[in-house]
């Protein structure tokens, strides 16, 4: 074979197993979506919201469980996308060539990716063993550490987007700089944060890790945030491990309603994203 | 005309402090950004420190795990936690790398978005949602399928014999180590194909017109320029799956002993976290796995911020 028959061939065989690492990818993709489609759409039935966790042996829902899902990732979003936000503007606004900017920034990315079991046992210790018992409030918090970093994140990014022509524009009339970066700044950017804040809000509502030890679960119906409280992740966790069929087949349930719900989310944020490169 | 010059004072003075405040409130959230990871490994440690005082270095090289006695060894749990990432590595980085170029350097534009956006999926989907189709799914078809094979064959060899010896279960190391290799996809993926990027056109160009091939092209051109930030990107993807929590209780089948098998079952410090830390009585008990925690977050944190330099650096070349 002559040396560019060679390099030819070389070349096409990596080409063809870049191509195949990529379906490689995709088959998984598929592979899970298939598995959960199959396993849990016979349970998206009316009870499934009606009903609360059954014992084993019985017929149930997911009510309480969807119901304390959908507060604490409430909560969790309203404490922790404000905080997010504030430390976002001021590592965009404030802190360009500011050292303390430079190491919160640093600090921030390693948050992004730092484990979330780990968050689970700082409120631990920090809320529940205080407390003396586990707590809604609790599983909020913990969820709220996970939204910070990537809000801070999204945020900065979207608002270094922001020309600094609108930003001088607003300053050559004399406005004070918080008048310019809520009325113009914000204005500009808040397509991109909102998307931030749903990804932070798709982020959270599948994580188990940190509810594990601090909202726990609850198998009755409860509206009190300072008691534990039922939350999905934990229920599939706790129902797909069991023996039972039943509570097998409402985990996969769960697990389908999760993956749809945090698929919805993403792909909103996803147009979000992209419709405000079109206005442009 | 005085009371006009007054009333633009006092609206001036005013709109000052509210530059002071809006200021301050956002420099105070940035510093609690920094108050919480401080937060963190000071509970840590604090909570450590019962467990470390009463076993010394031996918590880390001892691999007794039993509650009953009261004997804590977190060799096991390093152990899983090492060896699992090892291998998500051994599958991510290629698969990776492979996407990475069929992305940059292959794909029509028309799809490379599409394509893109459906590997980033992945990453979207939640750690539980990999572990309960770990267990019921992937699981039993590695128990009849790949497992058998590997027992059949490199079971036989001398030296690495013993690594894939044993009964075919289904769950253990091996399985848990192979879902994190498809978790971490994402995440190295993306990191490659953003340097990727970075890398001039001009300079491609130059190799392309001297008659290169698009692989000679990616594997002298654009490796070598962005080599730090591809080491970074996969030590990202490395803190990811050293950390991964619910996708590897499910599979890894939570048995504290180190077996030279890598179908045998094993465990992880997360998935110990996981799985004991709501049930532990006794001081001393919750105290250790505090203090697993602590290992996990040291290790994590050196490799992420390993992979935080990396990426910094290749950013400031790219700038000059």
């Amino acid at each position: 074979m002559s040396p560019y028959a060679r390099r030819r061939a070389t070349n096409s065989l990596v080409l063809g197993l870049s191509l195949a690492a990529t379906v490689f990818g995709l088959v998984w993709l598929a592979f899970i979506f298939w598995t959960l489609l199959r396993n849990g759409i016979s349970a998206i039935t009316l009870d499934l919201f009606v009903q609360t966790t059954p014992p084993p042996g019985s017929a149930g829902g997911l009510r309480n469980a969807i119901f304390g899902s959908l507060v604490m990732t409430l909560v969790a979003t309203l404490v922790g996308s404000p905080i997010g936000i504030l430390a976002g503007t001021f590592l965009a606004e404030y802190g360009r060539a500011n050292p303390i900017a430079s190491v919160v920034r640093f600090i921030n990315d390693i948050l992004l990716s730092a484990p979330s079991i780990i968050v689970g046992i700082f409120i631990y210790q920090l809320m529940v063993l205080q407390m003396g018992h586990f707590s809604a409030w609790a599983g909020a918090m913990a969820l709220a550490m996970i939204v910070i970093p990537v809000v801070v994140r999204t945020t900065e990014d979207m608002l270094n987007l922001v020309p600094g022509s609108l930003r001088e524009a607003a300053f050559a009339l004399g406005t004070p700089k918080w008048k310019v970066i809520v009325m113009v700044t914000y204005r500009a950017a808040v397509q991109g944060m909102l998307t931030g804040v749903l990804l932070a809000v798709a982020r959270i509502s599948g994580e188990t890790a940190p509810l594990l030890f601090t909202a726990l679960n609850n198998q009755f119906w409860s509206t009190n945030m300072n008691a534990p409280m039922a939350n999905l992740p934990v229920v599939i966790f706790q129902f797909a491990l069991s023996p039972y069929k039943d509570w097998q087949s409402l985990a996969w349930g769960g697990a389908l309603l999760i993956t749809v719900a945090i698929l919805v989310l993403n792909i909103t944020a996803r147009l979000l994203a992209n419709l405000k490169s079109f206005a442009k | 005309m005085a009371d006009i010059a007054l009333k633009g004072a006092d609206s001036g003075a005013r709109q000052h402090t509210l530059d002071v405040v809006f200021r301050g409130a956002t420099w105070f959230f940035a510093v609690f950004v920094l108050l919480i990871l401080t937060g963190v490994i000071v509970s840590l440690v604090a909570g450590a420190l019962p467990a470390l005082q009463h076993f010394g270095w031996g918590f880390i090289t001892s691999s007794d795990w039993n509650p009953v006695t009261e004997k804590f060894g977190a060799l096991p749990a390093i152990y899983g936690t090492l060896v699992t990432s090892g291998i998500a590595m051994l599958i991510g980085i290629p698969v990776a790398f492979g996407i990475a170029i069929f992305i940059t350097e292959l794909c029509p534009p028309w799809l490379k978005r599409p394509i893109g956006t459906l590997i980033e999926l992945l990453a979207a989907i939640p750690s539980i949602i990999y572990g309960i189709w770990g267990l019921f799914v992937f699981a039993p078809v590695l128990q009849s399928t790949l497992q058998p094979l590997l027992i059949n064959t490199l079971g036989n060899l001398p030296w690495i014999g013993s690594l894939f010896g044993g009964p075919p279960l289904g769950i253990g190391i091996m399985t848990a180590g192979l879902i994190l290799g498809i978790m971490v996809l994402p995440f190295i993926t993306s990191v490659m194909r953003d340097v990727f990027e970075t890398v001039p056109t001009v300079l491609k160009e130059s190799a392309y017109g001297i008659g290169a091939t698009t692989w000679e092209v990616v594997w002298n051109i654009v490796l070598p320029t962005t080599r730090v930030g591809v080491i970074g990107g996969i030590m990202l993807g490395l803190g990811r799956a050293l950390g991964e929590t619910m996708a590897v209780t499910f599979v890894i089948g939570n048995a504290h002993r180190i077996q030279s098998s890598l179908m045998a079952p094993g465990t992880t410090i997360s998935a110990t976290l996981a799985n004991e830390f709501t049930e532990a009585v006794g001081d001393l008990y919750l105290s250790s796995l505090v203090a697993l925690g602590l290992v996990l977050s040291v290790i994590t944190l050196l490799v992420l911020t390993a992979a935080k330099l990396m990426l910094l650096r290749l950013q400031q070349q790219a700038g000059r």
